[in-house]
């Protein structure tokens, strides 16, 4: 791999608290710790490059820690968004050694302590600066998928339903917007203009869900999610390669329990004859 | 104002003029001038699963094509069952049922190999493997695609890919069948009732396993219950999504272990009916 930029190789190349080239070990160091070889991608949205790091890691650490460590004694400009750093607020996303993560639940411990440790930007958005991306387009994104439908006969309070009705949607709900799916998926890092005609897996996700919704009264109201799904929301973008199940911090099953069964929602409408014609003789409640 | 702690700006040049970048090099995206950073195996699973397809693909053309050694009483190689012209060998009791006459020539195999074989070209496991094993749409998570267009299912001929649900009614007809010559074994070369050999174990292991891999199909999941929107007033349907789900966790195991042992049932009857080797009759 090409390091493309080396600018913090002053401080950083001499670590904390670790023996510099030449001298005797640090013999008052707990074996638990040592010195870390990172490549932390710096720059903006005109450039920038990996630039090298070592510094010390200790045990039980995650990458997020070494990351602040790197603003605490490296480089106190270096931009990294993150909040709860315990993985449920999805803003410490980024990739690491090239797979998309989140920097606070990814432990330092599944590293050889001899590996070089890279962590860039995701790399499906727009960057900001260093490891912060503009992830806008998700936003945009969630705009765009129609709310939940109330029922018309029934006002707030009254809303019953039977738990088997709603545990499939409960699933999706875990997702904490990471955006790790929407980064890694293909159809958008790979192809900047399908962005237009892609929600994504998230906000597939999001119409399955609704469209799974027991109360949701879209369809009353003439809003077709099925159709929507496919035509609106390019659906038929997806060819289930599972790679946002893969990265997903939730352990979401959003290709299987998700995406696949819209598809199969959308094929009822668009391409099954018998469905369409079964509809059209007796309509169904289901 | 300068604080003194705007980035440094990087002496990494982005990738070299040509033809406008796109994907991760497009002009807004980090600039970063390999397609990927990932450091590990990525391309052992997609060169496994190419490579693991290609093998089935290269065996089961050969047999299907051979049109001979595929019947051994009384087995029946499940490529060729059931037999649908009239120049397939008889089969005493077995899938006889020349619906094509006799103006076909060919392998009989290659009128229901379509059927199957539909099953699985269009089945959402092995879209997945062969988008990335062969296509490499994408290779690995996070890995670059080569490919400068990318319409997915959007257009012909992968919106044809939506029509799985027909070739799994097809592939439940197609396992009936296959049961039923599964039953065919318990008989001897004889055709005598009540008789089991170690034919009989590989195809009562193949049909069990064809039968897992179709009903945990994601198409089975939806038709039998997943459509509905309210499962508490559907409590069979319910239960037996429920169950079609639990397959349906293992569809990738059972996708392989099935195409392995149709593999090897076919493999059976053709060392038995080139008499490579004799069957073990356990009574």
């Amino acid at each position: 791999m090409t390091t493309q930029a080396h600018h913090g190789a002053g401080p950083g190349t001499e670590g904390i608290g670790g023996a510099v080239s030449g001298e005797a070990p640090d013999t008052t160091r707990p074996e638990t710790s040592y010195d870390a070889h990172f490549e932390v991608w710096r720059g903006d949205v005109d450039g920038g490059g990996l630039e090298d790091f070592t510094v010390e890691v200790n045990e039980g650490e995650v990458v997020l820690d070494i990351i602040h460590r790197l603003q605490a004694t490296q480089a106190p400009d270096l931009a990294v968004r993150w909040n709860c750093k315990a993985g449920k607020c999805g803003s410490c996303s980024a990739e690491i050694n090239g797979r998309p993560r989140l920097l606070c639940m990814t432990r330092m411990s599944v590293f050889d302590r001899d590996e070089i440790v890279t962590v860039t930007p995701l790399r499906a958005f727009p960057v900001v600066r260093d490891l912060v991306t503009d992830v806008g387009f998700n936003y945009e994104k969630a705009r765009q998928v129609p709310a939940f439908v109330p029922p018309p006969d029934l006002g707030p309070g009254e809303y019953r339903m039977q738990q088997e009705d709603v545990g499939r949607s409960q699933e999706f709900r875990k997702c904490i917007e990471c955006f790790l799916c929407q980064d890694t998926c293909h159809v958008v890092r790979d192809h900047e203009e399908n962005k237009a005609a892609f929600a994504g897996p998230r906000f597939l996700m999001r119409v399955a869900e609704l469209d799974m919704h027991p109360l949701d009264a879209a369809e009353e109201a003439g809003h077709d999610r099925k159709t929507a799904a496919q035509d609106d929301h390019g659906l038929g973008y997806c060819n289930i390669t599972k790679c946002c199940t893969e990265v997903c911090p939730e352990n979401i099953k959003i290709t299987d329990n998700a995406l696949i069964p819209l598809k199969e929602r959308a094929a009822d409408r668009k391409y099954d004859p018998l469905v369409w014609l079964g509809n059209k003789i007796r309509r169904r409640t289901t | 104002m300068a604080t003194g702690t705007e980035p440094q700006q990087s002496t990494g040049p982005r990738p070299p003029a040509g033809p406008r970048p796109t994907g991760v090099h497009t002009s807004t995206r980090a600039a970063i001038a390999e397609p990927h950073l990932r450091k590990d195996r990525w391309w052992l699973a997609p060169a496994a699963t190419a490579l693991g397809l290609l093998a089935f693909v290269v065996y089961s053309s050969w047999r299907a094509f051979a049109n001979t050694d595929y019947y051994h009483a009384p087995y029946v190689s499940p490529f060729y069952s059931p037999c649908l012209a009239d120049n397939c060998a008889t089969m005493k009791g077995g899938p006889n049922w020349g619906l094509f006459g006799e103006w076909w020539g060919l392998s009989p195999a290659l009128l229901i190999l379509i059927f199957p074989l539909g099953f699985r070209l269009t089945c959402y496991y092995y879209r997945k493997a062969y988008y990335r094993g062969f296509w490499a749409s994408p290779p690995a998570c996070a890995v670059a695609e080569p490919h400068k267009k990318y319409t997915g299912e959007t257009r012909f001929p992968l919106i044809l890919q939506n029509i799985h649900r027909y070739f799994f009614y097809a592939a439940m007809l197609v396992a009936v069948i296959l049961t039923w010559d599964t039953v065919l074994g318990f008989r001897n070369e004889e055709y005598e009732w009540g008789h089991m050999g170690v034919g009989t174990l590989v195809f009562l292991a193949n049909i069990v396993l064809i039968w897992a891999y179709t009903l945990s199909c994601h198409s089975c999941r939806h038709i039998v219950g997943g459509r509905l929107r309210h499962f508490s007033k559907h409590p069979v349907r319910y239960r037996l999504w429920g169950w079609v789900g639990k397959l349906n966790e293992r569809h990738m195991l059972l996708a392989w272990a099935s195409l392995l042992s149709v593999a090897l049932a076919d493999f059976y009857v053709y060392l038995l009916a080139t008499g490579t080797i004799t069957d073990p009759r356990l009574f």
